[in-house]
């Protein structure tokens, strides 16, 4: 081994602190960026396979109802290849020892084997056997929810009608990745099933012998989506037609992308923000780090090591820390990304996981790390080397101190010796000052950037269920009804008082944007359902036009007083022109207001409701839905609580793991910054703290003026590093927008108050650290030899 | 002697002609060098004298590469060393030159052997790096760090690492100022063999007078200036000398 290597191996060694540290905010940058973005490709990759090997449709109609007869018209439109029909029966379930209300599907799928689309992942049991009418097979996110196992019954109650049926298989599908009730921005496991039967005894159920209600469809390679949903349309609209749709307006699928894209974007600007944090970071402290080494560089010019041998000596030094921690990065990342893509698997349903690590994930990741390091090294290496040997090799002229600020502000009496030179240090290098507070002030702010998302969630769910939806039930009836019922109701015990709503699914349309959503009616002064401003105050509904959110006024490109196409996606679809009233301020969903009486005038019909919204004293709540779910029109309620609940818990899974790794690697990074500040800080200042200590200053003093300038910083930091998280928060609210939700810009005071903590302790930690080399500083050799 | 053109004087190993060095330290100049002209002679062994701050150092160090001059011109057999670019002049030092530093210079984190092999390694047909540690009577203490030896040992291995790589000059800086007189001596017969054996052009810089009785000849500078050049009539072997 060459001396110079040897050099290498004992200077790594001696720096094994520092490079630890160097290593861990790399592997946490790293980490991220790969656990997040493998995480992203293994669902991705997942969700393709799942989608081809279970053949997932491509499209989709339903209808009121349609003789089977209809499949081989639909069969002929040019663009379609296999067409499935079956049937799709709105259900009410009953579990016993399971008070609350569930809804629920029954579909159906071919007496025998598989059906050609959307098949079956069987997880337990078998398929139906037709020859039985009480079979079902039910989705395994419903069956776990409850701890079915094959064999157990359960009963349905469909068409007010109840069914006791027997539950022999368990299984996923492709059309329920994400089974979520229609109506619902979060999956309830435990009160939404999905179950299958088979054709024949599903049709006798629901009355629909030798008919179908819904198609699945395949298309031909090259047909065009519009072209064969328009088709489809025209062909189904004698039987009721709802509309036919593609794969992105599948409930499933859509919700699916839009968690992936709500993702994808999360799993890129986090990691961005982190990695670049740490590669900025590593610059800074590697910079610092070979400027220390200044006179060994200008040594071994002297004798005749060309600056490239140098530079390279010093490249490989780098190398092994960043090599470190990009190792440690990658291992990491792979092992919370598997943890993490099993969790999203599980919530997301999928069969299995295709876990995937594209070498680009790890290429980028390391090359951004090794990059970072680079510049900082070779900027350094270079200006070592490039003055003159002799001038290098002199100890850096003396400071030139000048009486600070501060001080001549009048503070100079009440300044200690050390204080003096604590505030001159800090003063005479304002650059060096400004990148250690800036290094900080990241990680503070990359701090912010994971832990403020249970606050936007926080705020969402009070917007949502504490400023709009008020109500503690929602009833909804199968087709529209008269608003008589509210009457019966409200006369439940229980009942406090009821609003009714319509709902009207629509696909709106201004030029050339279209978006399918509803129009919800409700009552103009109503108090369980609300309508918000931007600053998040009730508006009055407006007698005529229409609200929107203002996610959709801006997709659509419409604005107050515009005019807006209401395609009606129900009944005889009927196309009508309304105007914008207003905007309306929504964090979950997006959907477009009326006042219950203009949009029934809208529609041309009489006073029709699609449901109510109930205020019911908790107490009674699970009798008032008892008498409820038998009522023939009923659809399904929905209670307020649950839905609160099961939304915390599902949010608080999904994205606050998320979240949880990213604050436990910002922490990480925090700790390595700080620690790594402290410690070039003290191999700069090493001869000039041993020389005071000679000359009798003592080991408080020396570690004060040390110590007390990181801590100085780090209080300039923490404000600073407010105000860079506030802008990263602001820049990762934005990005996450998508027309499921939209987080409100919230960063809460204990957020604020964990970051300055996490910074402080790390401070505290790595100020105590260096405080022990402090003590066994060792005065002699400092002074002795040169570095 | 003012004659002479550049390179055309076979003897000539270095020439300096107006030589300046000014530091500018914002508010006030440092003139380091006023205006030097000299030469050295191949093989031969000069004392450079002067008090402190006088230049001597300054000087030493633009001969060995490791400086450039504000002024003036310097060149090696010929060779301009004030117009060489980056990749010569680390060539030269590595190949032409052995420095001892006034403050020695070690690499930390290298023992007195590897700092000494930290240059042979690079160097065109060096000693071996024991050898060179035996001659400056160090052979025993070759694998203690720079922090574990006394400042007169610490400026013996630099001694060694410049004469190891067997230089066709050597440039020392106070290469006995940390050493008691017996040790001095056999520091400088090291530096008087290399000279001898293999005609090693030597340049010394000391405070002490007495050394400069070994040298052909002694160069006394003062503020910047060379105000004196002397010829040793007789030259004593090092071995002759006392302080
Ligand atoms: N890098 C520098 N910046 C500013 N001034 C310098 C620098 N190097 C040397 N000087 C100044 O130039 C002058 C000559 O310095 P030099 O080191 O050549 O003196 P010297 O003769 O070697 O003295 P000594 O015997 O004390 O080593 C001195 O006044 C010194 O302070
Ligand atoms: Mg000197």
């Amino acid at each position: 081994m060459t001396a110079l290597n040897r050099k290498l191996v004992r200077d790594l060694w001696a720096l094994k602190g520092q490079a630890l540290a160097i290593a861990l905010v790399i592997t946490s940058g790293g980490a991220t960026f790969v656990m997040s973005l493998s995480t992203l490709d293994s669902l991705k990759a997942t969700q393709a396979v799942y989608y081809g090997d279970f053949r997932f449709a491509e499209a989709f109609a339903s209808m009121k109802r349609a003789p089977e007869s209809l499949r081989l018209r639909l069969e002929e439109i040019p663009g379609t290849d296999v067409v499935q029909t079956r049937v799709i029966a709105p259900a009410t379930i009953e579990v016993e020892g399971y008070s609350d209300p569930i809804r629920g599907q029954l579909v159906s799928i071919p007496d025998h084997g598989q059906p050609l689309l959307n098949q079956l992942y069987p997880r337990r049991g078998r398929l139906v056997d037709s020859a039985r009418d009480d079979e079902v097979i039910v989705h395994e996110s419903f069956a776990k929810a409850h701890g079915f196992v094959p064999g157990d019954r359960i009963t349905t109650v469909v068409n007010g009608r109840r069914k006791r049926l027997r539950i022999v298989g368990i299984a996923l599908s492709p059309e329920y990745v994400f089974p979520i009730a229609p109506g619902d921005f979060i999956p309830d496991f435990a009160s939404y099933g999905i179950m299958w039967m088979a054709r024949t005894p599903l049709e006798a159920a629901f009355d629909m012998k030798e008919a179908f209600n819904d198609a699945a469809f395949t298309l031909t390679a090259d047909a065009q989506l519009e072209e064969v949903l328009d088709r489809v349309d025209d062909v189904i609209r004698r039987y009721g037609g709802l509309g036919a749709y593609g794969r992105t307006d599948q409930v499933s699928h859509r919700y699916l992308s839009e968690e992936f894209r709500q993702l994808e974007q999360m799993a890129t600007i986090y990691p961005v923000i982190f990695l670049g944090v740490a590669a900025f970071l590593l610059n800074v402290v590697i910079t610092r780090l070979i400027r220390t080494e200044r006179e060994q560089v200008a040594t071994l010019k002297a004798f005749g090591y060309s600056s490239a041998a140098i530079g390279f000596h010093y490249v490989k030094l780098v190398l092994a820390i960043v090599g470190i921690g990009v190792v440690g990065g990658v291992a990491a990342g792979v092992r919370f990304g598997q943890g993490l893509s099993g969790m999203y698997m599980e919530f997301y349903r999928f069969p299995f996981l295709h876990y995937v690590l594209e070498p680009y994930v790890v290429i980028s990741a390391a090359m951004v790390s090794v990059g970072a390091g680079l510049t900082g090294t070779l900027y350094s290496v270079r200006q070592a080397a490039g003055q003159p040997p002799a001038q290098a090799m002199r100890p850096e002229p003396p400071a030139k101190y000048r009486v600070s600020i501060v001080e001549r502000f009048g503070a100079r009496r009440w300044l200690s010796q050390p204080a003096r030179m604590v505030v001159r240090n800090i003063e005479r290098r304002p650059l060096k000052s400004l990148l250690t507070a800036t290094g900080i002030a990241m990680s503070c702010a990359i701090l912010m950037v994971g832990f403020f998302f249970s606050d936007t969630v926080a705020a969402m769910v009070r917007i949502q269920f504490g400023l709009m939806q008020r109500d503690d039930l929602a009833v909804i009836f199968v087709e529209p009804t008269s608003r008589r019922i509210l009457h019966e109701l409200e006369s439940l015990p229980g009942v406090e008082h009821g609003e009714v709503f319509r709902a009207v699914p629509v696909r709106l349309r201004s030029e050339n944007r279209d978006y399918r959503t509803s129009i919800q009616g409700v009552e103009p002064e109503g108090d369980l359902y609300r309508v918000l401003d931007v600053d998040l105050r009730p508006i009055a509904m407006p007698p005529s036009g229409i609200l929107l959110t203002d996610f959709l006024a801006k997709f659509l490109q419409v604005g107050p007083g515009d005019n807006l196409t209401v395609e009606v996606l129900e009944g005889g679809r009927p196309v009508r022109e309304v105007t914008v009233a207003g905007l309306v301020t929504q964090y979950v969903g997006v959907s477009a207001y009326m006042d219950i009486d203009a949009l029934n005038r809208l529609m041309r019909e009489g006073r029709a409701i699609s449901g109510v919204y109930l205020a019911a004293d908790s107490l009674h709540e699970t009798a008032i839905y008892s008498s409820l779910k038998e009522a023939p029109r009923v659809a399904g309620v929905s209670v307020r609580k649950k839905m609160l609940k099961n939304f915390n818990e599902t949010m608080a899974e999904q994205l606050l793991t998320f979240t949880f790794f990213l604050t436990f690697f910002a922490g990480t990074i925090a700790f390595g910054v700080v620690y790594n500040s402290a410690r070039v800080a003290l191999s700069e200042k090493g001869r000039e703290l041993a020389s005071l200590r000679v000359l009798g200053f003592t080991r408080g003093e020396i570690s004060f003026i040390l110590l007390g300038e990181l801590a100085v910083l780090t209080l300039i930091a923490i404000p600073m590093g407010y105000a860079i998280g506030g802008l990263f928060c602001g820049y990762v609210v934005k990005s996450l927008e998508t027309d499921l939700f939209r987080f409100p810009f919230v960063i809460a005071p204990s957020t604020y108050a964990f970051a300055a903590t996490v910074v402080l302790v790390a401070s505290v930690i790595s100020a105590m650290l260096v405080r022990r080399e402090l003590n066994h500083l060792d005065l002699v050799a400092v002074l002795k030899t040169k570095e | 002697m003012a004659a002479v053109q550049n390179g055309t004087h076979p003897g000539v190993v270095f020439e300096a002609r107006g030589l300046t060095k000014i530091y500018d330290m914002g508010e006030v100049q440092v003139h380091a060098l006023r205006g030097v002209d000299l030469e050295l002679y191949s093989g031969e062994l000069v004392v450079f004298l002067g008090p402190s701050g006088s230049g001597k150092s300054t000087l030493l160090n633009i001969l060995g590469g490791l400086d450039t001059a504000t002024s003036g011109k310097v060149s090696y057999h010929g060779k301009d060393l004030t117009r060489a670019n980056d990749r010569e002049l680390t060539e030269y030092r590595r190949y032409h030159v052995g420095f001892v530093f006034q403050f020695y210079n070690l690499i930390p984190s290298l023992t007195a052997l590897e700092n000494v092999a930290a240059v042979t390694e690079i160097a065109r047909d060096p000693m071996k790096p024991e050898d060179a540690l035996a001659v400056v009577g160090l052979k025993d203490r070759m694998n203690h760090f720079p922090a574990q030896l006394s400042g007169g040992e610490q400026q013996r291995v630099a001694i060694a690492r410049a004469v190891a790589k067997n230089p066709a000059v050597l440039l020392c800086d106070e290469p006995t100022g940390a050493l008691d007189s017996k040790t001095g001596i056999v520091v400088l017969e090291a530096l008087e063999r290399a000279n001898r054996e293999l005609g090693t052009t030597t340049a010394v810089i000391t405070h002490n007078a007495d050394i400069a009785a070994m040298a052909d000849r002694v160069i006394q500078l003062s503020d910047g200036y060379i105000v004196q050049i002397e010829r040793n009539a007789h030259k004593k072997p090092a071995k002759e000398l006392h302080w």
